[in-house]
């Protein structure tokens, strides 16, 4: 039911949102059909293409599974065991959503060269990307009922036995869509499986590129990830199921499982099998690289300009991604109809894609449709934030569930006008959130380089370009103070991150 | 209502956040009058890294006035960027990493003037006269002399079992790609797919860089290894000739094996300063750039009658084999055969 005026108004809003987001989708209908219908057949039914998108799925599945599992028991034992160091350990978890893929790849074939193949393109793809589900996990478990677990606990159950029958069930919404996220992410990407050498889908998108010249064929193949991300979120939207988990009273404050002496070591030691691959590997690498010989200085002046420049890109990806998705995800979360659904899904599409083809795409549109802001700092932005919107929406997503409609109701209901309802009872309630959204978009944007790489203004470097730049000359002793400083940079949203958590803690 | 023109302000506020960050290179400037170049700028989209040639470019804005917009990125996906730009493009030049993407974009290329093609023999440039190469590398085995008494000189020799195990070759390397298409170019599909399983059953050890096969040849890992002569020299200049063993052998005369590959330069036909963009062709061809390739970049220097870094085989000696390197463009056909053979994934 679409309530007010200002709900139509927000509701057109998503739909600019929805528009912007499928810029490369027009692009690809364009491109692909430019020659008729039957070149795209034949490109489309040939036994290789199904072959190579069968690997990619299962590459995907893999991947949202082994991400799932991950990054809900990160969630579980930060929000809701009595571990300690919780805020180290959010800021340690989260880190590796900052780290490439094609660099953590290369960190694990320059060290284990037998783990190429799919084996390390699922451990690699994996270990990046668990944070896409662990994050909305935490948010929503830091709001779980605990009279529920009361009740269980009471009647003797074990924290395990706890999680799974009591917490898991509730989750289902942020993991299914942390999981979409992973499982888009998983589709698109390029960097982890060129090099580990395991031959999926986006390699024959790539290929098109950088081997074929053929930019129609890539559009074309495309189009298939574009179909595999429709199915997925369908799929998602049924798995989310109708539950809401919202819930008006803020009033017990959750208690944490108090692990057993067992139970403490085994969780223990799981910790650090997650966090050792995943950070421990890249990070030796990095800093073993910085201390080969080079024949290059270290420009420190250029490090810290493209430090400058990586932390200008994000944060403003990540404020105009706020922005637009806001809208979206208000649409989704507050108006009851399935037309407010739309928006939100179609963000999702362009999600599957690789960077590589929005950049063209956006290139396509923008020269044609914005000359002047073509290869200008606008368009850049313009083209992250394509990429970014399903990262923010889902975030805001979560948090916007967490604030009860009859809040609002009652706000209003008291005269207070709907622009008063929203800055003074949805903000504040969801802002820890949206500030999450925001820490999190600016950490993928950082490390994000095709977009970069083909948009960004004549002569601008940032820290993912310095990096691709040297790895092209093999010169990892250069490379590494740009790999430590994007390392860096990304710990300080993932600080913010983890302060985030613990704030919520004590605002209770 | 008031939220809704709040949001709107927000927006058009965020708008002019946008825009006011925006710094502004000016593309392609055009030049005053016909001779005087200086204080103009060109766009240069260079598949060539910044670690490469941005030195480079620097020499010429200072020898000539002209500044070079260098726009970085891997060179087919720079092809494909001024493909799809069309006749809008600002680029001026396209400085590639190889010839097939100059192949594949030749027809976007203004005809270059017969100076400049003249400077460089035919060979080496593409045959429609749009794109000439600057410089080259060529490939090479290189080899462990405590490990390979006779290092082999052809191809087809490699498929000896007595190199069973001991060969290392770089998969996803775009050089190594380009000699199985230059194989495909000279002996045909068939043929090349025939050398490809005889190679793959001789059990050659994958390295994913040069420079990591390279350092394992040296090291006596491995006996020999497929790469560009380069590599070898490069580490010769960073550690010194004493402490490098491993050495290069050149192959014999007109192998597939020892495929030239050539970085070259087009110029856009819609470029707006199509002077400076001839300006820093010519350049390319001068001796100045010939002497950073020759002590920089360890590359043959392909401009007629230069002089090639100290010790190595000249153009003459190395008589590479004879092919039309615009049809290095056919990449992707080599890709498929490389995983047919097992050679490319894993």
């Amino acid at each position: 039911m679409v309530r007010t005026r200002g709900s139509i108004a927000t509701l057109g809003l998503a739909f600019v949102t929805a528009i912007i987001t499928i810029v490369p989708l027009w692009y690809l209908a364009i491109q692909s059909f430019s020659a008729g219908l039957s070149p795209v057949i034949d490109e489309l039914f040939q036994s290789r293409t199904l072959t190579l998108i069968t690997r990619s799925l299962v590459l995907t599945v893999a991947v949202t599974i082994a991400s799932v599992i991950i990054g809900t028991f990160a969630a579980w034992v930060i929000t809701m065991t009595n571990v300690w160091g919780r805020v180290g350990l959010t800021i340690a978890f989260s880190l590796p959503l900052a780290i490439p893929s094609y660099l953590a790849a290369f960190a694990w074939v320059s060290w284990l060269p037998n783990i190429a193949g799919f084996t390390g393109a699922f451990i690699v793809l994996s270990l990046v990307s668990y944070p896409y589900v662990m994050l909305p996990v935490m948010a929503a478990m830091s709001r779980l009922d605990p009279v529920h677990e009361d009740v269980a606990r009471a009647m003797g159950r074990t924290p395990f036995a706890i999680l799974w029958e009591i917490v898991l069930p509730q989750l289902r919404r942020p993991i299914a869509s942390g999981g979409l996220l992973v499982a888009l992410y998983a589709l698109s990407d390029f960097g982890a499986v060129a090099a580990m050498r395991h031959e999926v889908f986006t390699w024959v998108i790539f290929g098109a590129y950088r081997a074929g010249f053929n930019p129609t064929r890539a559009a074309t193949l495309s189009l298939i990830l574009i179909a595999a991300a429709l199915a997925l979120t369908y799929f998602e939207s049924h798995l989310r199921g109708r539950h809401d988990v919202s819930r008006a009273g803020v009033s017990a404050r959750m208690r944490r499982a108090q692990l057993s002496p067992l139970a403490m070591s085994a969780t223990v030691v799981s910790i650090f099998a997650v966090l050792l691959p995943a950070i421990g590997v890249p990070v030796v690498s990095v800093v073993s690289w910085m201390q080969r010989e080079t024949s290059r200085a270290v420009e420190w002046t250029s490090v810290w300009q493209a430090s400058g420049q990586s932390f200008l890109n994000g944060i403003v990806t990540a404020l105009v991604t706020l922005l637009l998705s806001f809208p979206v995800a208000w649409s989704a979360v507050r108006i009851k109809t399935r037309i407010a659904r739309i928006p939100e899904f179609t963000t999702y599409l362009t999600h599957s894609l690789p960077g590589i083809v929005v950049a063209i795409s956006v290139v396509y549109v923008g020269i044609r449709a914005a000359r002047p802001f073509y290869q200008e700092f606008p368009m850049l932005i313009f083209g992250q934030v394509i990429i970014f919107v399903p990262v923010m929406v889902t975030s805001l997503r979560a948090a916007l569930e967490k604030t009860p409609p009859a809040l609002e109701d009652v706000s209003r209901s008291l005269g207070v006008t709907n622009a008063a309802t929203l800055l003074r009872v949805t903000l504040p309630i969801a802002l820890p959130g949206l500030l999450a959204g925001t820490a999190l978009t600016m950490l993928a944007a950082v490390k994000e380089l095709p977009v970069t790489l083909l948009l960004r203004p004549t002569g601008m470097d940032t820290l993912s370009t310095r990096i691709w730049d040297y790895s092209t000359v093999s010169d990892y002793a250069a490379m590494g103070p740009y790999a430590v400083a994007i390392l860096l940079l990304a710990a300080v949203p993932t600080a913010l991150l983890g302060t985030l958590s613990v704030v919520k803690e004590h605002a209770r | 209502m008031n939220f809704i023109r709040r949001r709107t302000a927000a927006f058009i506020a965020l708008g002019a956040l946008v825009l006011g960050a925006c710094g502004g290179t000016e593309s392609s400037t055009q030049p005053t009058n016909n001779g005087d170049l200086r204080g103009t700028s060109i766009t240069v989209y260079s598949g060539r890294s910044e670690a490469l040639v941005q030195e480079l470019y620097d020499l010429f804005t200072q020898e000539t006035g002209i500044t070079v917009n260098a726009r970085y990125g891997d060179s087919g996906e720079l092809a494909a960027t001024i493909l799809t730009e069309g006749s809008a493009s600002p680029a001026d030049a396209f400085f590639s990493q190889d010839a097939g993407a100059l192949g594949a974009i030749e027809n976007l290329f203004a005809p270059l003037p017969s100076d400049i093609l003249s400077a460089v023999d035919a060979k080496y440039s593409g045959d429609s006269g749009k794109w000439v190469g600057v410089s080259g590398r060529v490939r090479v085995i290189v080899y462990n002399p405590d490990l390979v008494d006779v290092a082999p000189q052809t191809v087809d020799e490699l498929l000896d079992p007595q190199w069973k195990g001991k060969i290392a070759f770089a998969p996803t390397n775009a050089s190594w790609q380009s000699f199985v298409t230059a194989m495909r170019v000279l002996r045909g599909d068939e043929a090349t797919q025939t050398w490809l399983e005889g190679f793959a059953a001789n059990d050659p050890k994958p390295y994913d860089k040069n420079s990591a096969l390279r350092d394992a040849v040296d090291a006596g890992d491995v006996a020999l290894g497929l790469t560009n002569h380069y590599y070898l020299l490069e580490k010769i200049a960073a550690e010194g000739a004493t402490n490098v063993k491993a050495k290069n052998q050149y192959m014999a005369a007109g192998d597939p094996g020892g495929l030239l590959n050539v970085a070259g330069v087009g110029i856009i036909s819609s470029s707006k300063n199509s002077a400076g963009a001839q300006a820093f062709v010519k350049f390319l061809q001068s001796e100045s750039a010939a002497e950073y390739f020759r002590t920089k970049t360890w590359e043959y220097v392909l401009t007629t009658g230069a002089i090639q870094a100290e010790g190595q085989p000249t153009l003459d000696e190395l008589n590479v084999p004879a092919l039309d390197l615009s049809d290095l463009k056919t990449l992707e056909a080599t890709q498929e055969l490389l995983q047919k053979a097992g050679l490319l994934t894993k």
